[in-house]
């Protein structure tokens, strides 16, 4: 455990004990807007932080995010409405499903050595395939929507995924705190190293004996696969899926903002930034709500995004760690 | 003369039709320092490139001694106990320095742990140790280029090839670079095949030096040989060259 917490110095631990003590206990005074505000954070800093895995950890930009997502969600939502499988084991499939999207794409993009903003196309591409077959299949709902039934509002029903808000809200915290733990360790191994190698520099990474096509379709399995989990919650949560919600490109663009704004390549980042940005864009909205101006919080969160981008484009967290002391730089003392 | 390190049997590569290497063929013997010298434009970093697996030639064969090394990709080459240096500096860049020699041990380590424990050695040997914590991006050129040594020397090579480590430093900064060369091929054995145009380096360390020129070979042997060669004098090193 106590690698888990490496170049954290004493006082970021407290500040990140504090911090996860709080949204642990948040329900108890925290009313139902703001939990569903909360869960959005968190299901926000979690597909982040799958997304970052891709482009952070190994260079790889994806802006088909949506894709995994959407295919996870779809899948764990079919099972379950058409043969009653609970999504507990759909997720299993879903996860299958969603690694093996991400490994087509992987394949096809590093075997013909396709790179940055070139693989991303190939990312757009794929996730528009897959909208427009969904948007003609019957047995998923098409352009209608497919709609999980609701019985449960209030229990907690975890194998079946039916409850209420609050048991959404910690299956979410735990995810989003999971994938945190999920992505340090790889990151501190092996992986994390090829990983980065590969980021700064590819030919430099082959050199030195390592297979970089493996090691890039090993990031984009996890990427997918957590980002397919992502898309089982999506379905339960929401109960209801379009095509042209789930996997528009809005939907990938989205999944960006978060690590963007709190600092690509950083393991808080995802966190910080879905925490920074949801809220403010919730409190926008509800100022500006009597004026009726749709689509103003993606605008404001655009305005962030280009903000960051211009004025401190490694995001806000390494500038936070750094100002508040809250990580230690290796080979210094606190 | 037991059986050569590295082989090299008449190697060609052409780019759209320009020949940049014809023919090429020499040898490393095992414990040997060879140097590749020629003018800019010779073939020596395309050359280079053939044997790391960059490129694939378009004929001849590269044997690691038994085994051949054409077609394989340059990780697999890396695997089979050859590593290099580029020429253009690629450090990690967001990556400390240790870190940075951490990826190049983990190819011949099981854990990173283990990976970690085999850097402290080869920092040292590159003057590096003070250093190990700050990102590759803070440094200084030589310091890269000694950086780019390490990281090459820590997957634990049999041959290692230097794609002019020496350009860019000061003199003094050569003969320190020089002495570790000489230092590593006398304590461990190391096999070495250097490109270099800082000619005070290459005399330095090499025993035996190939003379490539328009893709070709022109010359071969001693230093000493080397330089009184009268197709070396013509194309390359001019009449002045001291040993």
């Amino acid at each position: 455990m106590s690698g888990l917490f490496a170049g954290v110095s004493t006082r970021g631990r407290v500040l990140f004990a504090a911090f996860l003590a709080f949204l642990i206990v948040a329900p108890l005074f925290l009313n139902d807007y703001w939990l569903a505000i909360i869960i959005i954070v968190c299901y926000l800093g979690y597909t982040g932080q799958s997304w970052n895995l891709m482009l952070g950890f190994a260079g790889l930009l994806s802006i088909g995010h949506a894709l995994f997502i959407g295919v996870g969600a779809y899948t764990g939502a079919a099972l379950f409405v058409h043969f009653g499988v609970p999504p507990a084991l759909g997720i299993f499939a879903a996860i299958l499903v969603a690694v093996v999207a991400g490994s087509i794409i992987g394949a096809l993009g590093f075997r013909f050595e396709i790179r940055g903003v070139y693989f991303a196309l190939l990312t757009i591409a794929f996730a528009e395939f897959v909208r427009i077959m969904v948007d003609h299949s019957r047995w998923l709902g098409g352009t209608a929507g497919l709609f999980l039934p609701v019985q449960n509002r209030e229990g907690i029903d975890l194998l079946n995924l039916r409850g209420s808000p609050l048991m959404f809200y910690y299956i979410i915290l735990f995810l989003n705190f999971g994938a945190l733990a999920l992505c340090r360790w790889l990151l501190a191994g092996r992986l994390g190293y090829y990983w980065q190698a590969i980021r700064d520099d590819h030919d430099a990474a082959q050199a030195l004996g390592i297979n970089v096509f493996r090691y890039k379709m090993i990031a984009v399995m996890i990427s997918s696969a957590m980002a397919g989990v992502a898309g089982v919650f999506y379905a339960f949560y929401y109960n209801n899926l379009f095509p042209e919600q789930i996997f528009s490109v809005e939907q990938s663009v989205q999944v960006t903002f978060a690590p963007i704004v709190g600092g690509v390549g950083t393991l808080f980042g995802p966190i910080l930034g879905a925490f920074i940005l949801m809220p403010l864009g919730r409190v926008l909205s509800t100022l500006t709500e009597h004026w009726n101006l749709p689509g103003i919080q993606l605008l404001f969160w655009g305005i962030c995004v280009a903000g960051i981008v211009l004025f401190r484009p490694a995001g806000i967290w390494p500038w936070m760690a750094r100002t508040l002391r809250l990580t230690v730089r290796p080979g210094k003392d606190e | 003369m037991g059986q050569p390190l590295l082989t090299v049997d008449g190697i060609s590569k052409s780019f759209r039709g320009l020949r940049a290497v014809a023919n090429v063929s020499f040898e490393v013997e095992e414990g040997a320092i060879v140097g590749l010298i020629g003018p800019n434009g010779a073939g020596k970093t395309t050359c280079f490139n053939v044997i790391a697996g960059v490129y694939r030639p378009d004929s001849g064969r590269i044997r690691l001694r038994d085994a051949t090394l054409n077609g394989l990709r340059p990780d697999q080459i890396c695997r089979a106990g050859l590593a290099r240096t580029f020429q253009l500096v690629k450090p990690f860049k967001d990556l400390t320095v240790e870190e940075n020699v951490v990826v190049g041990a983990l190819c011949a380590s099981g854990s990173v742990s283990e990976a970690r424990a085999a850097t402290g050695d080869i920092l040292a040997r590159l003057g590096l140790k003070a250093k190990r914590f700050q990102r590759a991006s803070e440094l200084t050129l030589p310091d890269r280029k000694r950086l780019e040594v390490a990281r090459a020397l820590a997957t634990r090579p049999t041959l290692l090839l230097l794609d002019e480590v020496m350009a860019g430093l000061r003199p003094t900064e050569t003969d320190e670079m020089v002495a570790t060369f000489k230092a590593l091929n006398r304590d461990t054995g190391l096999t070495i095949l250097l490109i270099e145009h800082v000619m005070r380096a290459v005399m330095a360390l090499s025993q035996h030096i190939v003379v490539l020129h328009h893709g070709e070979k022109i010359s071969e042997g001693t230093p000493e040989h080397v330089v009184r060669d009268q197709a070396v004098l013509d194309c390359y090193l001019g009449e002045e060259v001291e040993v």
